[in-house]
């Protein structure tokens, strides 16, 4: 039997000034990469709900990536240090939903860095690639044995805060 | 104001002027040799003396030092007067008879020839006695002769508060020296004393063993000096000298003054401060520009080693008739014309290892700097291209033309520029290293001279002056555009634009095109009254918001404000710019972001994750993930 590469789906979350127009001069330049990144344009990575990440996640994306404006240069003067603020509890989060962080990538990337965005995607594919599908539905749902494991880590991660404080 | 009569005439006199000073204002010639109007009046040289009548007594006294005074009469040319001045010419020839100040003052009172013996003599040096005086005593003064006039020192010491020179010694012994009389390191070779000497006795190596360093004028490219003081080139606006604070001796001991002294209108103020101001505006047009590639970094072409590459800047300001050399084409020297120039394009531009883009003024500015040196000297030209680019209109007409009026081109990208001759007819040129791929053979070509057409580089500031606008660079370093095709001066940013070489390499027909597309632009913004914004805004929607304030330090533009009298927060519309930060943020989902909402967003995720719902994509009849995962971890 013939066994098919696995094509991870990743959602991308885009900001509108620089990584989105670095991913149109991607496509402006024709330079090649893999066609796995499914783009949303928002206007700044700012915008970023975590929620929208969890949504993509459940709806069956394998990774998230999010692209912005490198620190010091967002359009919008600083909202991307929001976005690392927001990125850096969202790994907590997933954490403690058992998710490998590596699914979900912040990256940085200006109007005219459109061979580096590409590295990046390229680069994330391969990873989710390795990492194999995310199965939200079978592996979070209410019913798997996952839930278990899950619980457990909760319990570590609580335990863990209370010590610290 | 004191009331003098000078040579008959009566004369209402300043209080405070010397008789020197009060006659030449008045037009009456009295010859000087150490008088200047910087220098306080020392009386050495008794050129001007004259002879002066108050209270029925007569006396001869030296006119720069007399201030005058009610009821003087004075004589400038009496017979005796004229016959001290005659015998002072004589000695003052004999002693220096090759100086110009000196045998012009000498001709002025009527003197061609000195009856004394000349210090130079066979004669005179028979006893050696002068010589060894002249040697022995004197540290700084050289063949020429001091005269002990006195104006280096009063210049070194009391204008410029330097103090390298002084007298010493009294009598047939006084000389002017340096102090100990040994070499000094408080001289800071500004040379002043050597250009006011009159008899240019002053020797610098006696004085320090280092050379005067002239500052390099930056508009001249190097090619010569300017003072601390100067006009920064002939076209500068405002039209005005100004002081380099750096180079200025005033800032260095305290002293000189002499620009500021001798203005007429007052207009130099030494303690001058950087004054900042900050402007309210609403539009900001950044035109800053190009810098030039450094040439030393390609070491096999031989910029700044060997003595005549140029680079095209400095080949500019020779052509030019307002530059360092009137517009002859000459080599370092300064003297000698070149029999033969090579023109190398594409230094540093078109090339992998320093900058890939084509710097688009070289090949039309290498046709023109070619025609010129045809058209001033006689030199065989030779111009070495990977491609010829005369792209606009006239453009290939003028390449036709040279190439029948004989200029040499050769395809080939030039490898190397070196001296080292390996044939006799190399010998003493620089020889220029390039394949020619026309003729499929390499060439070694000899020159006199080099010019290397060196890239356009953003500036060395451009990304921070662009950061301090809110645009930013791409990857060459010129400005972003809006869009390249369709709106070249304007940037991502509201109201700023960009305009000339700064948004990339191009000629001066384009940069004052884009310049005056700029200002058109932000004259349309000014005159229209209102200004269009964008669509995209977000807003509280007051029922749901709890008035937690998350969201009002959460805008860079300050467009949320706590209103206190209800409790909400509220955007401002117009200042919003519409990012969607405060959307995210908001823990009630009580701010909505117009054309980017949650429920926009959400859709968009389901559409994009169609064919994705829950499943992996292994192949038909695998096992998906099993249960219990090891490492917990998906």
């Amino acid at each position: 039997m013939q066994r098919e590469l696995f094509e991870p789906k990743i959602v991308g979350f885009f900001c509108n000034w620089c990584s989105y127009r670095a991913a149109d001069g991607a496509g402006t330049a024709r330079m090649k990469h893999s066609p796995n990144v499914r783009v949303i344009r928002l206007m700044c990575s700012g915008r970023v709900d975590p929620c929208f990440v969890l949504k993509a996640l459940a709806r069956g994306a394998d990774g998230v990536l999010i692209a912005g404006c490198h620190p010091g240069e967002c359009h919008y003067i600083e909202q991307n240090y929001k976005t690392i603020r927001r990125y850096t509890l969202l790994k907590h989060l997933l954490h403690q939903l058992g998710i490998s962080e590596r699914r979900v990538r912040l990256v940085w990337a200006s109007a005219a860095e459109a061979a580096h965005l590409t590295e990046a995607i390229d680069e994330m594919v391969e990873e989710i690639r390795t990492l194999g599908p995310l199965n939200w539905s079978a592996n979070l749902a209410e019913d798997s044995g996952h839930l278990d494991a899950v619980e457990r880590i909760l319990l570590e991660h609580q335990q863990a805060l209370e010590v610290s404080r | 104001m004191v009331n003098v009569v000078i040579d008959g005439k009566r004369i209402a006199a300043e209080e405070g002027l010397t008789v020197l000073e009060a006659a030449r204002r008045a037009g009456i010639h009295i010859p000087t040799l150490c008088h200047h109007e910087s220098l306080a009046p020392y009386g050495a040289c008794r050129f001007c003396i004259v002879e002066v009548t108050q209270r029925g007594k007569t006396r001869l006294m030296t006119s720069c030092t007399l201030p005058v005074s009610q009821g003087q009469e004075i004589q400038t040319a009496t017979e005796k007067v004229m016959r001290i001045r005659r015998m002072l010419a004589e000695l003052m020839l004999a002693r220096c008879p090759a100086s110009r100040t000196v045998r012009a003052i000498a001709a002025d009172v009527g003197v061609k020839k000195s009856r004394f013996r000349a210090l130079s003599d066979a004669v005179c040096q028979a006893c050696g006695a002068c010589e060894r005086r002249r040697n022995g005593l004197s540290t700084i003064v050289g063949e020429a002769g001091c005269i002990l006039c006195g104006m280096c020192v009063r210049l070194c010491d009391d204008v410029l508060k330097i103090g390298a020179l002084a007298f010493e010694g009294r009598g047939a012994n006084r000389q002017v020296t340096t102090p100990f009389r040994e070499m000094t390191e408080v001289c800071m070779v500004c040379g002043a004393c050597s250009s006011i000497c009159p008899t240019h006795a002053i020797e610098h190596h006696r004085i320090r063993p280092r050379e005067p360093q002239p500052i390099p004028s930056e508009f001249e490219e190097g090619l010569t000096s300017r003072k601390p003081i100067y006009v920064p080139f002939p076209q500068a606006v405002p039209n005005v000298p100004v002081i380099d604070p750096v180079h200025c001796t005033h800032f260095k001991t305290g002293g000189c003054n002499v620009c500021e002294d001798n203005c007429e209108v007052q207009a130099i103020n030494h303690a001058m401060q950087d004054e900042i101001r900050e402007i309210e505006v609403g539009n900001i047009i950044l035109a800053t520009g190009w810098d030039l590639f450094d040439c030393r970094r390609i070491p096999q072409y031989g910029y700044g080693r060997l003595p005549n590459v140029f680079t095209s800047l400095e080949f500019e300001r020779m052509c030019n008739a307002s530059g360092p050399t009137g517009g002859r084409i000459v080599l370092r020297d300064g003297v000698t014309e070149p029999k033969s120039v090579c023109i190398v394009h594409c230094v540093g531009s078109r090339d992998a290892h320093y900058n890939q883009y084509c710097s688009s003024i070289c090949c039309m500015l290498s046709l023109k700097l070619g025609h010129l040196v045809m058209e001033k000297t006689q030199a065989k030209v030779y111009a070495c291209y990977i491609d010829m680019r005369p792209n606009k209109k006239d453009y290939e007409e003028f390449y036709q033309r040279l190439l029948e009026e004989g200029m040499l081109f050769v395809r080939g990208k030039v490898a190397e520029v070196t001296d080292v001759a390996r044939f006799p007819h190399e010998e003493g040129k620089l020889i220029v290293q390039v394949e020619d791929t026309l003729l499929g053979k390499q060439r070694r070509i000899p020159v006199d001279m080099v010019v290397l057409m060196g890239a356009l580089e953003p500036r060395h500031d451009a990304r921070e002056i662009g950061l301090k606008a809110g645009i930013s660079c791409g990857a060459a370093g010129w400005f972003i555009e809006r869009h390249p095709k369709l709106d070249p001066v304007a940037t991502m940013t509201d109201g700023v634009f960009i305009a000339g070489a700064c948004q990339g390499p191009k000629d001066i027909p384009d940069s004052v095109a884009q310049g005056a597309a700029a200002a058109a632009r932000v004259q349309g913004l000014i005159t229209k009254g209102t200004v269009m914004i964008e669509p995209v805004v977000a807003t509280v929607d007051e029922q749901r918001c709890s008035g937690c304030r998350i969201c009002n330090n959460l805008c860079p533009f300050n467009a949320i404000a706590f209103v206190a009298d209800d409790a909400v927060s509220r955007i401002n519309a117009v200042l919003c710019k519409g990012c969607g930060t405060c959307v995210a943020a908001c823990p009630a989902g009580a701010i909505a972001g117009s054309h980017f909402a949650n429920e926009q967003v959400e859709a968009e995720i389901e559409g994009l994750l169609w064919d994705a719902h829950g499943n992996g994509s292994w192949a038909e009849g695998e096992e998906l993930a099993p249960a219990g995962v090891p490492n917990n971890e998906l």
